[in-house]
């Protein structure tokens, strides 16, 4: 079969009843088709957790407040913080991955086709788990029902003496089923890269964010596996009479912490490290140099992933550890921010001396670095237990994680988006809409979260449904509230773009931003096949190499 | 080509200005310290919470001057390698990397986390293995959904969600230790000014100590989610003056007051499921669930410092919790309004 033959599906057009297409995407056991279901379930769910996000804004925005409940208020910061992490973050990550990673090495699918699609519905199932609690929380009458634990469901608060009913049963389900899910996507992510690479894609000349999904990946079967286990535990605790958490008959609360910090933290690295990997992409491409420091980039993200699994204490300062413990814990963390600014020194190697285009996709990395590295320096003061004897549980270890979180792993998404969606639907994103999503959201987010780090100073504990006027806390709630709008505002921007750029975009062709790596020698978007004939490539940038046969990377490396 | 050079230049000075923007926002919102009575960590006003400020500060200044560093590095290579219209088509010097410069910015890193970590650990080492003296104030604080029990087992003293400590003088200093326990969730016991925050778990008993210098009426409260009402379990610590404080032993010690004139409230009380979480010394009432009452009126605040200790709030408070503590633990006993008034009274009397 020769490759001219070959048609582009799509470009064909049928006149097909929607129902069947919905059943091809059901059914379908296409990565690109995953990784787009993937995201696009994250993407309903980021709204979902957004509009959570906005009543808590609400009703923090002036003290003695009673536009929701306490028990509502409960209900929306753990289920915002539950979603995010665990149907918005996780799924839109693993959607990339799924989408890019055999694109990238030149394989035709991923390892597992059939196990991919059932971790995919398995996630989803979960995301459905936890939102039915709304309705089935206390049984089906009970409306208006949600767990009320917060993220982490910290023992005893999570047995049943002080959480009856089921709400946090369909908490504890909906993470067990998507830890499942997630498991086999990484078990599926791993052998895809290492069974499946093209000829001549050598180990070490893997793109940077096929290396750093390998990373994650492995990371997520160490980490989710703790956290299924004490979600069993948990049940056994609740529903078989077990004690491994109930401290009134003599369980341990602090099992529990470390159990979940040692899934937590990890977690953290697990999100963070494929948005490395979208810099790692993004940032040469617009600089228009390879990346500065290929191997000491591998080893920095190997490093990290080691280290990761050795802080997960450091969420455990204020809980009594002995002094020797926590310095222990105040090192290794410490220590993580070696490798991670290693990697911020890279990513401005690769700038310097290259010739930067201020496309979307590079403002959004840009603005990764700089906040990434203020997440990073907050976090090294949060490192120092004294330091976070005062700052944990307030609201300035709030705006950390946030900075990490939005300013860093969701940054890095817009990114990833704008670069990457011209090659998934065959047309480009607004500029225009793409600037002013990315100055409106820049605007908010550093409103809202710059601002969030003093009232923790002031004193502030995060996860109060109300406050004393007085304390100092008021114009800054008031301030951080318009900033969380601003931000939703962006949100609807970005959204309306991906919506109306997908019917009036400009048609990308197959490669737009003149990039190197192997997804984009391939039409956009790509053929169900991925590649009519599989590429041989001899260098870390095999587009690189085609079009400049004079100067070739494959020679230097 | 120039239309393209033009934006691309309009777009860089708004990123620059938008650095300074939040640089100077961050700057600008830089913590005042609060004279008293504040709840800010950088106004510290005993040992342990001076040597975490201290800290903080050197921390403060060594990550502000890596920021500097790498931000002006950042800025730098944004401003001067910006895609110019006259390079278009052309590409850059491809540059793969450079040990030696790898290197330095391994080993810089190494360098600061060694200073960082040696300053920390002294820190770490001063405040949590503090010898206790064997004249310090002894206090067990017991965390409760939604409020705060504290015993002093060698004054003999149970009152609950007020802390009176006395100020200690460096000279001679009178430390206060507390130890942590809890009765049912996670709690943290959080006061900024005096120190960090330690929790309360159940089945783990912590310590903490703090050696206040100044007197006044130090604020704080729960830090750690502990349930519906975790936002109105606030704490307040009254650091006495030594004669104020031996003052408020001696009221506290004494048992309570029993006035006739208060039969009718006490009779209520003790006729309803009050005496079953509620304790008045002196009394048949020993419930150990809710609030000691024996010196009720001793107390600024009622329902752990959500509302004054006025005549009116008290009157709500037993008539319906949930006005003003919804998810509160205590019940409304749907008491008869001259029922109430007279438990009302009773309560008044409790001095």
């Amino acid at each position: 079969m020769s490759s001219n033959a070959i048609t582009i599906p799509g470009t064909q057009i049928e006149a097909r009843p929607w129902v069947d297409e919905l059943h091809q995407w059901v059914t379908t056991v296409d990565h690109k088709r995953l990784g787009i279901l993937y995201i696009l379930s994250a993407l309903l769910f980021l709204a979902i957790g957004g509009v959570e996000a906005l009543i808590i804004r609400i009703q923090l925005m002036r003290p003695h407040n009673d536009f929701v409940s306490p028990e509502v208020f409960n209900r929306m910061f753990t289920m915002h913080g539950t979603t995010m992490i665990f149907f918005v973050a996780m799924p839109v990550l693993f959607g990339f991955a799924n989408y890019l990673v055999p694109l990238m090495i030149g394989a035709r699918d991923m390892a597992f086709p059939r196990l991919n699609a059932f971790s995919f519905w398995l996630s989803f199932l979960g995301a459905l788990l936890l939102y039915f609690s709304f309705l089935g929380g206390s049984g089906l009458y009970g409306a208006g029902n949600a767990p009320d634990v917060g993220w982490w469901s910290y023992a005893p608060l999570g047995a049943r003496a002080f959480s009856p009913g089921h709400s946090s049963d369909y908490w504890t389900l909906a993470l067990l089923v998507s830890g499942f899910g997630s498991i086999g996507t990484a078990i599926n992510i791993i052998a895809t890269i290492l069974c499946l690479r093209c000829p001549g894609m050598k180990i070490n000349r893997m793109p940077l964010l096929v290396w750093m999904n390998l990373v994650m990946a492995g990371m997520v079967l160490i980490a989710i596996t703790p956290l299924s286990a004490a979600q069993i535990m948990l049940l056994i605790d609740r529903y078989l009479g077990g004690h491994f958490f109930d401290t009134q008959a003599g369980g341990s609360a602090v099992l529990w912490m470390h159990f979940f910090w040692i899934f937590g933290h990890p977690e953290v690295y697990i999100l963070i490290i494929p948005c490395f990997a979208f810099m790692s992409e993004i940032i040469p491409v617009f600089s228009r140099k390879p990346i500065f420091g290929y191997p000491v980039m591998v080893a920095a993200t190997v490093c990290i992933a080691f280290v990761s699994m050795s802080v997960w204490a450091h969420h455990m300062f204020t809980i009594g550890m002995n002094s020797y413990a926590n310095s222990f814990f105040t090192l290794t963390t410490m220590v993580v921010g070696i490798p991670t600014g290693i990697k911020i020194f890279n990513w401005i190697g690769t700038m310097w001396g290259g010739r930067i285009q201020f496309k979307t996709p590079m403002l959004f990395s840009i603005a990764f670095l700089f906040q990434f590295l203020i997440a990073g320096l907050t976090g090294i003061m949060m490192a120092a237990s004294p330091f976070d004897w005062q700052l944990s549980l307030s609201y300035f270890v709030v705006a950390h994680f946030h900075y990490v979180i939005v300013g860093g792993i969701l940054f890095a998404l817009f990114g990833a988006f704008y670069y990457w969606y011209p090659k998934m639907t065959g047309r480009m994103l607004s500029e225009r809409l793409g600037k002013w999503h990315f100055w409106l959201f820049f605007i908010g987010f550093h409103l809202t979260f710059d601002v969030m780090h003093i009232p923790g100073i002031l004193g502030m504990p995060r996860r109060i449904y109300t406050y004393e006027p007085g304390r100092g806390w008021d114009t800054l709630n008031f301030i951080i509230t318009i900033g969380a709008f601003i931000q939703a505002l962006a949100i609807l921007v970005f959204l309306a773009n991906l919506v109306i750029s997908y019917f009036r975009g400009a048609r990308a062709g197959n490669d737009p931003w003149d990039a190197w790596t192997l997804e984009w020698s391939v039409s956009s978007p790509p053929p169900a096949y991925n590649f009519a004939t599989v590429p041989t490539v001899s260098s870390r940038r095999p587009l690189w190499d085609l079009k400049h046969p004079e100067d070739p990377d494959s020679r230097y490396e | 080509m120039l239309k393209m050079k033009s934006s691309t230049l309009r777009l860089l000075a708004q990123t620059t200005l938008l650095f300074f923007w939040a640089a100077m926002t961050a700057w600008a919102s830089e913590p005042k310290v609060s004279p008293s009575n504040g709840t800010n960590i950088f106004a510290p006003a005993s040992t342990p919470a001076k040597s975490i400020a201290d800290l903080s500060v050197f921390v403060l200044v060594v990550t502000g001057l890596i920021f500097a560093v790498v931000f002006t590095l950042l800025l730098y290579s944004v401003v001067k390698f910006r895609g110019r219209a006259k390079d278009a088509g052309r590409e850059p010097a491809q540059v793969y990397g450079s040990t030696q410069i790898e290197l330095a910015w391994t080993i810089i890193p190494i360098l600061i986390v060694v200073v960082l970590f040696l300053a920390t650990a002294r820190i770490i080492h001063a405040i949590q293995d503090a010898q206790e003296p064997a004249d310090a104030i002894q206090v067990t604080a017991i965390g409760h959904q939604y409020w705060w029990e504290f015993r002093y087992p060698r004054l003999g003293i149970v009152t609950a969600n007020e802390l009176h400590i006395p100020v200690s003088d460096p000279s001679h200093p009178t430390p206060t230790f507390l130890q942590l326990l809890s009765a049912d969730t996670d709690h943290s016991f959080w006061v900024p000014e005096l120190a960090g925050k330690t929790d309360l778990i159940p089945n783990h008993p912590n310590r903490m100590w703090m050696d206040p210098q100044r007197t006044g009426i130090f604020f704080g409260q729960c830090a750690q989610y502990c349930g519906t009402q975790h936002a109105k379990m606030l704490l307040r610590v009254s650091v006495d003056t030594p004669e104020d404080f031996a003052a408020w032993v001696r009221a506290q010690q004494s048992p309570a007051v029993e006035d006739t004139s208060a039969i009718a409230g006490r009779r209520v009380f003790e006729s309803n499921a009050c005496m079953n979480c509620h304790a008045v010394a002196g009394t048949p009432a020993d419930g150990r669930f809710g609030p000691d009452l024996t010196h009720l009126m001793s107390r600024t605040t009622i329902a752990a410092g959500a509302a004054n200790n006025t005549h009116d709030n008290l009157r709500l408070w037993i008539q319906d919790p949930s006005a003003i503590k919804p998810g509160s633990l205590m019940p409304s006993m749907k008491l008869s309004d001259a029922d109430l008034d007279a438990v009302v009274t009773y309560m008044e009397t409790l001095r």
